[in-house]
């Protein structure tokens, strides 16, 4: 007799997911801190419903076929989100290959009397678990390069702070290496928040910049521009004795911008754009 | 056809392009704003772009001719409150509308003409030519 | 590998078209996340081509594509016209070169907002041009 595996999966569903859920939470990975029974319930039912739900001889035959594609989508979702939790890939895997257990056993126990379609059951299901134990790891791994993504973005934004040092003066120091990337964000968050608090001069203070290579300069110069199309003026101060004597050996023109050496007379130039005066009180003799 | 509406203000011209621009509509404005600058006899035109997601090179060919168009015609023009986006864009496009001025909004652009204008009964005009 | 996982074809025959083509274009730049910046780059530089196609080519074809590749996802576009086609791409990419009556920062321009820049065109044929933007490009 010739028994039809996929059937004989589904008819046993009930039987595999409780399986499954024991191996679970019988084993020492388990991680209620993370994640609760209930959760863990849910989601092992879902897939293992999306699973036996797609099989069939092809599928066990062909592990790119359309069939799968649900269930890869949920395993995706599964490890990643393991991932961003803090899930170790250990875990992650385990969590996985325990479904090929649960699966085994429940073969082994249907299809003792016939040695042959064990093994070749026994074979199919170990390719088929094998290939959504390669995917988890993928999508694990690719969840955990988001979360390091996610944090090069947040180092990046609070790397560029714009300060509002008077009422429509706004300055930006810059600290660190200037790259395109980066120049990129920094431009956006100066226009964004001289939008945002109607100021009409930025100093961009380029200090912390260790060096300005004719690229920096260039990124530079598009920002003051961007600023000045946007109906605001942009004063770059900071400039460093090194900084002055590369950026005339390199030949750049900067002979359109206004720089300044330090913060403190740019901020004193803007003044005088903005007609302010700064004066000394005069002390008052009487008291 | 469509026709972006012109508002005058006293001796200002007030535009708000409110819609993206097809070719066409953008070419209209142009002529009909130089129409109006020699109709009334303004002194300043105000543009208002905040509303505008993407300005390409032929708007901002248009911008730039409405600018020194007017400005032989002795007016000033002031483009305001043009987006972020739509700066780094441009800088990116190699634009950097020569011959208009530009303010952060409306308020601040009105006063940029009229300290302009009040400037023109003293200085030379030709002065306050900025980028 | 580029992976396309979107597909929407769009004519464009007159100037009037040219807005819904670039509505249609934020809409999938919008899907997929892309950051405001790049939407408005990619938006200048189809609605350069467009005109060129335009212009040059009376109308023509154009396809929006929804790329990935590794964890990054971006927009292809690309513009196919039956016109007259460009003699001299070497001359046409030139920052201040122009046939027509602009000011020349057409196609350098559009290559400088975008990341990758294919142009292939035979004369007495037509131009076929493709742009990509990434997300974070």
């Amino acid at each position: 007799m010739k028994a039809d595996l996929s059937k004989l999966l589904q008819r046993k569903k009930k039987q595999i997911l409780e399986s499954w859920i024991q191996h679970q939470l019988v084993d020492e990975t388990l991680r209620e801190d993370l994640m609760s029974n209930e959760e863990l319930r849910e989601q092992s039912e879902e897939l293992v419903n999306a699973l036996l739900k797609s099989l069939s001889d092809k599928v066990f035959a062909d592990a790119d076929a359309p069939e799968l594609e649900p269930v890869y989508e949920i395993l995706a979702g599964i490890s990643i989100s393991r991932a961003r939790q803090g899930f170790s890939p250990k875990e992650t895997g385990l969590y996985v290959f325990s479904l090929k257990n649960a699966l085994q056993e429940v073969l082994d126990e249907e299809a003792k009397d016939d040695p042959q379609f064990l093994y070749d059951s026994i074979k199919r299901i170990n390719k088929l678990m094998d290939n959504l134990g390669v995917l988890t790891f993928e999508t694990y791994i690719k969840g955990r390069e988001e979360v390091i993504l996610r944090q090069t973005d947040e180092i990046t934004e609070i790397s560029t702070p714009v300060i509002r040092v008077w009422d429509g003066i706004l300055a930006l120091p810059i600290i660190g290496t200037l790259d395109s990337a980066r120049t990129q964000v920094v431009m956006e968050n100066l226009l964004q928040e001289i939008v945002n608090t109607g100021s009409t001069i930025a100093i961009l203070d380029i200090s912390g910049v260790p060096a300005v290579d004719s690229l920096v300069a260039q990124h530079l110069i598009k920002t003051v521009s961007a600023t000045r199309l946007m109906g605001a003026e942009c004063i770059i101060s900071g400039i460093r004795p090194e900084i002055a004597q590369t950026v005339v050996h390199l030949g750049i023109d900067l002979s359109n911008i206004v720089t300044k050496a330090s913060l403190a007379s740019a901020l004193k130039y803007a003044f005088g754009l903005m007609k302010l005066d700064v004066k000394r009180i005069q002390k008052d003799i009487k008291s | 056809m469509d026709r972006i509406p012109i508002l005058r203000m006293g001796r200002f011209l007030l535009v708000t392009i409110q819609i993206d621009l097809y070719d066409r509509l953008a070419t209209n404005l142009e002529s009909d704003l130089v129409q109006m600058v020699n109709k009334t006899g303004a002194r300043g035109v105000l543009i208002d772009i905040s509303a505008l997601s993407i300005v390409d090179s032929f708007m901002g060919r248009i911008l730039g001719n409405i600018g020194s168009m007017s400005k032989i015609m002795d007016a000033e023009t002031v483009v305001v409150g043009m987006q972020p986006a739509v700066a780094i864009t441009l800088i990116e496009l190699g634009l950097e509308l020569k011959g208009v001025h530009t303010a952060l909004n409306v308020e601040k652009g009105m006063e940029l003409l009229q300290e302009k204008i009040g400037a023109d009964d003293l200085d030379d005009p030709d002065e306050d030519s900025a980028e | 590998m580029k992976i396309v996982l979107n597909k929407d074809a769009m004519l464009i025959v007159k100037e009037q078209d040219v807005v819904p083509f670039r509505n249609r274009v934020k809409e999938y730049a919008v899907k997929i996340g892309m950051s405001l910046v790049n939407q408005t780059k990619l938006i200048t530089a189809a609605s350069e081509l467009v005109r060129n196609m335009l212009k040059y080519g009376g109308g023509g074809q154009t396809l929006i594509e929804v790329i990935t590749q590794g964890r990054d996802s971006g927009i292809r576009l690309t513009f196919i016209d039956k016109g007259p086609g460009i003699k001299n791409i070497a001359d046409a990419m030139k920052d201040g070169f122009s046939t027509g009556k602009s000011l020349g920062l057409g196609l350098p321009g559009t290559k400088r907002l975008v990341n990758e820049f294919d142009i292939k065109s035979v004369v007495g044929e037509g131009t076929t041009v493709t742009i990509l933007k990434w997300k974070h490009g």
